[in-house]
């Protein structure tokens, strides 16, 4: 084995066929995509070269510094709370139910399997107003908090909120069970160690369980933040970027731009300082978990 | 292993990813079948079985029947994804013979990538040009340039749609001027009745709005002279129709969440009774007439048109029309074979339209049906009367402008953006 391995033209006909068929479905079009940023234009009138127009355009672009702000805004909130919920969630699997928590660990895992169409549904059901409403604005007229009541999908703000709540109830159950398998690796003889010296509670989490699970914790981050950076299905399915342009993150932004304007080029352009984005950000807290979990 | 077995395999190796990657491709697709019959093949956002597919597949049974062969299919694309679709088959010489019209921009592009059929000479030739109703004809020369390159496959009148009962009930009747609409509107939201329906997540039924009031306020032309660039959507005169919408949305009269609803349940708040009045097109005629789903009943709707502006240099009589969503024909894969086919099409398109979905069309119509219904008839008279047709808000903007207007129009309804906002947003793109 060994041997043939040595043999370069061997492990390139072994490699040969995968690189070349990665290099064609994955490399070429991110080259090209690169590429269409110095061009304007679309497949049916011809594209243009531009220089660097589409950058000029993008940092004049009202649009795409508000779907920025939506994306970060998003993606800071619900990484927090996805992980943050999660981590809560596996501490109450551990220390609360202990081997009774199969069955909440499952119903919560639940919605992590759902299509984001379907969940989407839920919660436009959920916050509905008309034709009828929906579960919230109900219980607010029953409770006669009518002053309450209003289009939850219809207001930037609120609507905000509502994708943060679905995304955040979609995913944690997926962190809560990643850091759960980080936590009952954590050695039972250091957790009984700790308790006999007087750590419990808060204490034992602050000062045993996190610097233990920090390595598991610094995963969920990174799956997370460039989960919510590339955020796309759930939004479509619920607000299509609306009311106007205030739900719209980046990938829906560069999505309309090249595929409904007809601007291949700066749809591009859009892709491209996404992409820059999610690799700052991952490098961001790569360095950081270098430094702590070393 | 030595140098030729190496170049055997990796040779091997290449010609089966090359042939594994060209069987990836799909095949274009001809327009003629081996036995020479037409199979035609048409790219649609209506299903098969409904609708126009449901029209041309009778159609082609029919024709089937003298010219035995002929094939009809569909390929269905959802509205969305219609023009990113039009846009990579006709990108990949792919685009079918029939397929859905892009909007105006694109169009005039496929035509001059000889992909776009120019229906006007194409039908003077085949002799069915007298097929096409003129205003019809006049309607798709003023959305595509001048030009003929898409079929009437609908032809539908707008206005505003009332509940008969809701407005004797309440001693009124249908207004001449935009202040008695108004005035109409403030009454019922006055006696807890929602005064319109209208879909904000969609837009364009807020948008066409603006368009109305702008035809009334400054003629008919009032939106050339924005495309010629005479005049800007930003000029008072244009800001003045977006404020008057956007009153309507401040009054609430649009009702709760107008922002969230989309066009179905805004059908279905006008249908159930929950609403006064409702702008839609004459296409809606196929919902009022399912009793199923209408719950206030067909006779119970009545329809004026879209109100005068006092003072204005329009006039009700320029009556909002439009093709619905035309069909073009690729001019590469046209022929002969597919020509006689277009010319059957064309003298039976508006008879069994009218019989089989009771759709008025752009088709002349040789043989109405004895029992037509109340309501296609009253649209039938009023697209009779159409001396002048007048456009939708963005028929003549680019496709930027459109998705620009139709999605901003929420945040108009809803007073979250200004009507000077609104309009500096869309003539940014125009």
């Amino acid at each position: 084995m060994e041997t043939m391995l040595r043999d370069r033209r061997a492990a390139l006909l072994l490699v040969g066929p995968a690189l070349l068929i990665y290099s064609l479905i994955v490399l070429v079009p991110v080259v090209w995509s690169l590429a269409y940023t110095l061009f304007e234009g679309n497949v049916l009138s011809g594209f243009q070269f531009v220089g660097f127009h589409n950058f000029a355009v993008l940092v004049s672009d009202a649009s795409f510094w508000q779907a920025l702000a939506f994306t970060l805004k998003y993606a800071v909130v619900v990484t927090l709370g996805q992980v943050v919920i999660g981590l809560l969630l596996s501490l109450m699997y551990v220390f609360y139910l202990g081997k009774a928590s199969g069955l909440v660990r499952t119903l919560i895992f639940f919605p992590v399997i759902l299509p984001a169409v379907a969940i989407a549904q839920l919660f436009s059901k959920i916050f509905e107003i008309a034709p009828q409403y929906g579960l919230v604005n109900s219980l607010l007229q029953a409770v006669h908090a009518n002053g309450l009541i209003q289009p939850w999908l219809g207001q930037g703000g609120s609507a905000f909120w509502v994708i943060v709540i679905m995304d955040i109830w979609t995913s944690m159950g997926f962190y809560a069970v990643l850091l759960f398998a980080g936590l009952v690796e954590i050695p039972g003889d250091i957790l009984e160690g700790a308790r006999i010296d007087g750590a419990s509670g808060w204490r034992l989490v602050r000062y045993i369980v996190l610097p233990l699970l920090t390595p598991i914790l610094f995963s969920s981050f990174i799956f997370s933040i460039n989960g919510t950076l590339k955020v796309f299905a759930s939004i479509v399915a619920l607000t299509n970027g609306g009311p106007g342009q205030e739900t719209t993150p980046l990938t829906l932004y560069m999505f309309n731009t090249a595929f409904s304007n007809g601007q291949y080029g700066y749809g591009s352009t859009i892709a491209t300082a996404l992409a820059i984005m999610s690799l700052l950000v991952t490098l961001l807290i790569f360095s950081s978990a270098r430094r702590d979990v070393a | 292993m030595n140098r030729r077995q190496f170049v055997k395999v990796a040779g091997g190796a290449t010609i089966s990813l090359a042939a594994f990657l060209a069987g990836c491709g799909s095949s274009t697709g001809g327009s003629t079948n081996s036995n020479g019959s037409a199979a035609i093949e048409f790219l649609s956002v209506q299903q098969e079985g409904m609708g126009w597919p449901l029209v041309l597949s009778t159609i082609t049974d029919q024709y089937a029947k003298t010219h035995p062969g002929t094939t009809f299919k569909v390929n269905f694309a959802g509205q969305t994804t219609l023009y990113q679709k039009v846009q990579l088959l006709a990108g990949q010489g792919a685009l079918p013979i029939l397929y859905n019209t892009p909007p105006a921009d694109l169009m005039t592009q496929l035509v001059k990538n000889g992909e776009g059929l120019d229906i006007e000479s194409t039908f003077q030739q085949l002799g069915v040009l007298q097929e096409l109703q003129p205003v019809a004809i006049t309607l798709l020369k003023k959305v595509f340039n001048g030009q003929l390159v898409a079929l009437p496959f609908e032809l539908n009148m707008e206005g505003f749609w009332y509940n008969k009962q809701i407005f004797s009930q309440n001693g009124l009747q249908p207004p001449n001027t935009w202040d008695a609409l108004v005035q109409i509107a403030g009454s019922l939201q006055q006696k807890g009745i929602q005064p319109f329906s209208a879909s904000g997540k969609q837009g364009w039924p807020i948008t066409r709005l603006i368009g109305n009031y702008l035809y009334r306020k400054l003629g008919p032309n009032a939106l050339d002279s924005v495309k010629s660039g005479q005049a800007k959507l930003t000029d008072p005169a244009y800001v003045e129709a977006a404020q008057a919408v956007a009153n309507l949305g401040k009054q609430g009269y649009f009702g709760k969440g107008v922002a969230t609803i989309d066009y179905d349940p805004a059908v279905d708040i006008f249908l159930q009774g929950k609403a006064a009045m409702f702008y839609m097109g004459s296409w809606e005629l196929r919902d009022f007439n399912n009793p199923t789903r209408n719950k206030i009943g067909a006779d119970n709707i009545g329809f004026f048109p879209f109100p005068n502006v006092v003072g204005g240099m329009g006039s009700s009589t320029q009556t909002p029309m439009n093709a619905g969503q035309p069909t073009s024909v690729n001019k590469q894969k046209y022929n002969a074979t597919i020509g006689q086919w277009l010319a059957f099409m064309a003298k039976n398109y508006g008879d069994i339209a009218l019989q089989k979905e009771g759709a008025v069309t752009g088709f002349v119509v040789h043989n109405p049906p004895a029992n037509l219904d109340a309501l296609t008839a009253l649209v039938e008279n009023q697209i009779k009367q159409v001396s002048e047709p007048v456009l939708w808000f963005e028929a003549q903007f680019s496709t930027k402008s459109t998705n620009i207007s139709q999605q901003d129009a929420a945040l108009l309804a809803t007073n979250a953006m200004s009507p000077d906002a609104f309009m500096a947003a869309v003539q940014q793109t125009f």
